[in-house]
């Protein structure tokens, strides 16, 4: 299950995304590490250090293309000058698939830099699976969308979370970036229980998994990014495994970033669930 | 699709969230229009046991303020500096209701910010000019950091150049005149102050702002190339010569046109001229900073 036509056949372990704090580490030190994950959009420039390093990294490590303002949900129709650029890094980085959030962020053409929730509707989920079928058919390479974490809800929604997103991915024909670190944060924020989530996205669609820390306000909790993987997270993620098998992991870590090795020493504790699903999983039978 | 549920209800939201927060950084009660921020939320936005609907939207609204802010205040350390931390509040906070993102890339948030200066001189009164001056400076620095660059012309490509030629310039190297010693005051600027980080988080917590004096900038003229040499951005000081030549070079003129621009006011003795452009060329070709022009308007 693992590697599937989603994340274009691949098996990648585990792997951390490559932060500006890192890069020297990593040119110099150059550390056993499974795979990179790249914020597109920091790379869909026209020259400059961050290609430069970035081509360097591409010579000794897998990376893997995660965007932050494709806005698959938005109203409006994609950005023809943003798909030239994306197409361009895909080609540089041949990343084996490509992922960016089930949520909008753009209206008449003004961004907001920000992940913001869908009204989970059909005309939404119908809006926003055809504009991932066309950036899938004009980048040529597999989409895999992120749920992302939420802090509202709107009045007009007309199913879950889960459902509006296996309703996209089903018209889209695409795959999944499961966060369990935003389900366990929508999950707080919005009262339902995580678990069901984890149980109810199709696993054959997940290409990728991402872990990550958050923070707890008085009353909700903020996706922040900036601290290890917390306990209840670490327990989807198990689940997670349990259902989809070995599957690409890797841990964001945006703010209040420390050194290399806590970084990849944190993500390198998904091992625990990987090896535990490889040492219990039954052997296949072959005639 | 335009026009649709989901564009309406987008807009209405996009509408609340990039309202302008009130001085202590809340969301506001009221809009332009004196009507019920609480009101308007409610009416898209379920509230849960824990938030209203307009606090549930004064979180987006403030993660969309801190996020700007943050990548502003990145970019311009510098205007900081010169028009002290309470009036370059102020200022921000009115340039980006100005000129919100139209780009995938918070990179270009400041692209407007020059003109806009220039238009709205009460933000930085009363050295709008030492202001302008290093807005204009950071701003070629985002440039020169990740512009293109392009093949650049060898040795034996200039030397079969002649005054009818037209040459372009690395879309890497800005030039900047400038009154003011903007240049030295932003390196030592820059040499203090330390990048954010967020990247793929969708949430900003907070907006820190640390409290500065306004210093103006030495007063002085220069003339700067901004360039990028091996990843790194380099400013370096210019005759009013060369400044000029490559300004002319830059706007299309052929270079015997160039040359003429450079030194129609110049004290230079003429007999000097000729081994000052030498000298020139040569020190340009080796940094790479010349290149053919685009094929559209290839003439050389």
């Amino acid at each position: 299950m693992p590697a599937n036509r989603f994340n274009g056949f691949t098996e990648y372990g585990v792997g951390i995304g490559l932060r500006v704090p890192h890069y020297r580490h990593i040119l110099e030190k150059k550390p056993i590490v499974d795979w990179f994950e790249i914020i597109s959009e920091n790379y869909m420039i026209d020259g400059g250090r961050p290609l430069s390093v970035l081509d360097s990294i591409l010579e000794q490590y897998r990376v893997v293309q995660h965007g932050v303002s494709m806005y698959f949900g938005s109203a409006e129709p994609l950005s023809r000058e943003h798909l030239r650029r994306l197409k361009a890094l895909v080609r540089r980085t041949g990343t084996s698939w490509l992922s960016d959030h089930l949520c909008w962020g753009s209206v008449d053409g003004t961004y907001t830099h920000d992940l913001l929730p869908m009204p989970y509707t059909v005309e939404a989920a119908r809006n926003t699976a055809e504009k991932i079928r066309q950036a899938q058919d004009f980048l040529e390479v597999p989409i895999a969308v992120e749920n992302v974490s939420s802090y509202a809800e709107f009045h007009v929604s007309e199913m879950t979370e889960w459902e509006f997103l296996n309703e996209v991915v089903e018209r889209a024909d695409c795959g999944i970036l499961l966060d369990v670190n935003n389900i366990y944060v929508s999950a707080q924020n919005h009262n339902f229980e995580p678990r069901q989530y984890v149980e109810a996205i199709p696993a054959d669609r997940v290409a990728q998994i991402h872990i990550a820390g958050h923070s707890k306000f008085e009353k909700y909790i903020l996706d922040t990014h900036d601290h290890p993987v917390l306990d209840p997270v670490w327990g989807l993620y198990a689940r997670a495994i349990e259902r989809c098998g070995p599957t690409a992991t890797l841990l964001e870590w945006d703010d209040s970033i420390p050194s290399f090795e806590e970084v990849h020493a944190e993500a390198l504790k998904a091992n625990r669930y990987l090896q535990g699903y490889e040492r219990t999983a039954p052997l296949a039978v072959t005639a | 699709m335009i026009d649709s549920d989901l564009h309406l209800l987008q807009r209405r939201m996009a509408a609340a969230v990039m309202r302008p927060l009130t001085r202590n950084e809340q969301m506001r009660k009221r809009d332009a229009s004196c009507s019920s921020v609480a009101d308007e939320a409610g009416a898209f936005i379920r509230p849960n046991d824990r938030l209203t609907s307009f606090e549930r939207l004064e979180i987006y609204n403030r993660q969309y303020w801190f996020r700007l802010f943050s990548s502003f205040e990145e970019d311009f350390p510098g205007l900081k500096f010169v028009v002290g931390s309470r009036k370059f509040q102020v200022l921000m906070r009115a340039y980006l209701e100005a000129h919100p993102s139209r780009s995938f890339t918070l990179r270009n948030l400041g692209s407007s910010l020059v003109g806009w200066l220039k238009d709205n001189p009460q933000y930085t009164a009363p050295n709008p000019d030492s202001a302008i001056a290093m807005a204009a400076l950071e701003w070629a620095h985002v440039e020169a950091f990740d512009n293109e660059s392009r093949e650049p012309l060898t040795a034996d490509e200039i030397a079969t150049l002649d005054g009818d030629s037209h040459i372009a310039l690395q879309p890497y190297l800005r030039l900047l005149a400038a009154p003011y010693a903007v240049d030295d005051a932003l390196l030592a600027v820059r040499e203090g102050s330390q990048p954010s980080g967020t990247q793929a988080s969708n949430a900003v917590g907070i907006h820190v702002v640390r409290r500065t004096r306004s210093r103006r900038p030495s007063q002085q003229q220069i003339y700067l190339a901004i360039y990028r040499h091996d990843d790194t951005v380099y400013y370096k000081r210019l005759s009013r010569e060369d400044f000029l030549l490559l300004q002319a070079l830059e706007e299309g003129r052929s270079l015997g046109e160039a040359i003429e621009a450079a030194f129609a006011e110049s004290a230079t003795p003429e007999s000097d001229r000729p081994a000052i452009i030498q000298s020139a060329f040569h020190h340009w070709m080796q940094m790479g900073w010349l290149c053919a022009p685009r094929a559209t308007t290839e003439t050389l």
